[in-house]
């Protein structure tokens, strides 16, 4: 890990030069909402002004870069009297600019299920290595509360992190590619100044949160709650239509669909993005469905959250990010239920 | 054309019109990219719209349109006793449709309204499912011709045939579209059947409902969450009675 500082004048120049060279996606606004505000989501840019670096949140996560929605993951084609297989999971060499650190988290995580397991998945694993990660820290909204889970800084999974320190960005160099990329703009050592200011931005953003989420002993609190009536009140509002796991960043439960094209003469084998949400998400062979309540389909949601992947993977799932909680209609939302898990309200 | 070296069972249809606007079986005929492919899995026999033919002899008979009229009755019984398999394509034969707007009113005021001394024999509007037998329903309004090409593929290989369960709400979120009801619209898409692709949220409309209620939809917590955003009951009504696709979860609520 190196340190830099870099002039937002030189950064503009360092960003456009990636863009040109490569395919790269970037914070953008893309609707306004009832009151007025952007709305933003990653889209591909074409040039450094059609980016929003200064951004508040994207209202999908950075996921679907990553994790598409549907995704062929082997192709069939039927000759006479035989088949060929082709597998591509060759990808070109991208970028994403300004991601923010619980979005980086959220991937790290992703990467421990889809990379670290017994069965890496090799599409996941093309994409993430062929992505140069730009990241950005910001100013938590009202409702952000990626601090409760320790997810408001982020130390890995990136190449390049940048801390607005003012008239310049306070830079940690995480990979070789990014230091000799960076070779070709101007940077500098940081100063004693830069150093001072760097921990103020850290410290100011940190005073900044506003909302917390109670996560002490939450995973013995899951335990001794399972019946809780808490579930049936929030499951009684769940429309079980998926949104939340759709633009959470580490929600990557899915289906598997086999799909013959028209002619006959090839077929796909295709991974779908699922929700636990969704009716059918437990549903067998021959109709059996081991969740059929709604009380029940959302629970095991935050299960596997905050309970069976914490045991597992060492960390809940969840980077506290509250996409979900913003896109739910019903109003659920993490910090609201495991609050009163906790007795907290 | 064989299928992993077994010859597909082609399918002998027929397609019916009865009260519609005969634009599900225009679908039928669009997509020209895939369009000799689709239609070298189905042998013709009878389908106004594309061919002359005028057949007896379809196994499958595809229905386009509610049932207003008696003379509509008969046929659609006759269709029945000839087809092995009766399928509903498109919301109008699914649920009665646009056209159950008729049911609201007094029929002979309608009559007169739209024929004025032109007096026709008319009945209220049926969906097929009320009359006849239905073996499978494909909603949508009009129906999605992607998902027609996937059953029929699925029903010639034996496959299963299956619709989406969820709401319209996943594929909404997967366009990365803003929420419509966020914007201050009635949508219906968290209580109605996906496989549209989100069609109307995309294009900045609040969902009508054309595909019918997903599986276990909570229409009571849409209700609650749209009267919240300040919506009527009657305006939310207007919007269930649209396609007369909710008939049911209308009659349950107290």
């Amino acid at each position: 890990m190196i340190n830099k500082v870099i002039t937002k004048g030189e950064f503009e120049k360092f960003i456009s030069g990636i863009i040109d060279a490569n395919e790269t996606i970037g914070p953008k606004q893309v609707d306004t909402d009832r009151d007025g505000k952007p709305v933003y989501q990653f889209r591909q840019v074409k040039s450094f002004g059609e980016m929003d670096l200064d951004y508040t949140i994207t209202y999908s996560s950075v996921k679907n870069f990553f994790l598409p929605f549907r995704e062929e993951l082997s192709r069939f084609d039927f000759s006479e009297k035989d088949w060929d297989q082709t597998v591509e999971y060759r990808v070109n060499p991208r970028a994403i600019i300004g991601v923010r650190p619980c979005d980086i988290n959220a991937l790290n995580i992703l990467d421990k299920v889809l990379i670290g397991g017994a069965y890496p998945s090799p599409y996941y694993l093309a994409r993430r290595r062929n992505t140069f990660l730009v990241g950005m820290d910001h100013e938590p909204l009202e409702d952000c509360f990626c601090e409760s889970l320790g997810q408001d800084t982020v130390h890995r999974g990136f190449n390049l992190f940048c801390e607005d320190i003012g008239d310049k960005y306070y830079l940690t160099i995480m990979s070789s590619k990014a230091f000799r990329f960076l070779e070709n703009v101007k940077v500098t050592d940081p100063t004693k100044e830069d150093d001072i200011k760097f921990h103020e931005r850290r410290k100011r953003l940190r005073d900044m949160f506003k909302t917390k989420v109670e996560m002490t002993g939450l995973q013995s609190v899951m335990d001794i709650e399972f019946k809780s009536p808490v579930w049936k009140k929030w499951g009684d509002k769940c429309l079980n239509c998926g949104s939340c796991a759709m633009v959470c960043p580490t929600c990557y439960c899915y289906g598997i669909e086999e799909n013959i094209d028209v002619g006959l003469k090839s077929s796909r084998k295709e991974r779908v993005q699922y929700s636990c949400n969704l009716v059918d998400f437990a549903e067998v062979a021959g109709g059996h469905n081991f969740r059929p309540l709604k009380e029940d389909r959302l629970k095991y949601r935050y299960y596997h959250h905050y309970r069976g992947f914490a045991q597992n993977g060492d960390e809940p799932i969840c980077v506290g990010c509250n996409r979900c909680g913003r896109a739910c209609l019903a109003g659920i939302n993490p910090k609201d239920v495991i609050n009163e898990l906790q007795l907290e309200s | 054309m064989e299928y992993l070296g077994i010859e597909p069972k082609k399918a002998r249809i027929g397609v019916f019109d009865f009260t519609c606007c005969e634009g599900c079986e225009l679908q039928l005929a669009n997509k020209e990219d895939s369009l000799v492919d689709f239609l070298a899995l189905v042998e013709v026999v009878n389908f106004r719209e594309v061919s002359s033919d005028r057949g007896q002899d379809y196994d499958i008979a595809l229905i386009e349109g509610s049932i207003s009229r008696e003379d509509e009755v008969e046929r659609l019984k006759q269709i029945r006793e000839k087809a092995k398999i009766l399928v509903t394509l498109g919301t109008c034969a699914c649920f009665g449709g646009v056209n159950s707007i008729k049911n609201r009113f007094d029929i002979d005021d309608v009559v007169s309204e739209v024929y004025g001394k032109n007096k026709v024999e008319t009945l209220p509007v049926r969906k097929v499912s009320d009359i006849v037998k239905v073996d499978l329903a494909i909603p949508g309004c009009p129906v999605s011709k992607s998902e027609v090409e996937r059953i029929v593929v699925n029903l010639v290989t034996g496959a299963a045939v299956n619709l989406p369960k969820y709401p319209v709400c996943v594929e909404c979120k997967q366009k990365g579209n803003t929420c419509v009801v966020d914007l201050g619209e009635i949508c219906l898409g968290p209580v109605t059947r996906a496989g549209c692709d989100a069609a109307c949220p995309t294009g900045k409309t609040g969902c009508l409902g054309c595909r019918g209620a997903a599986e276990d939809a909570n229409f009571d917590s849409l209700r609650e969450i749209l009267r919240e955003k300040g919506h009527s009951d009657e305006a939310i009504d207007e919007r269930l009675r649209f396609y007369n696709a909710f008939s049911e979860e209308l009659k349950n609520e107290g």
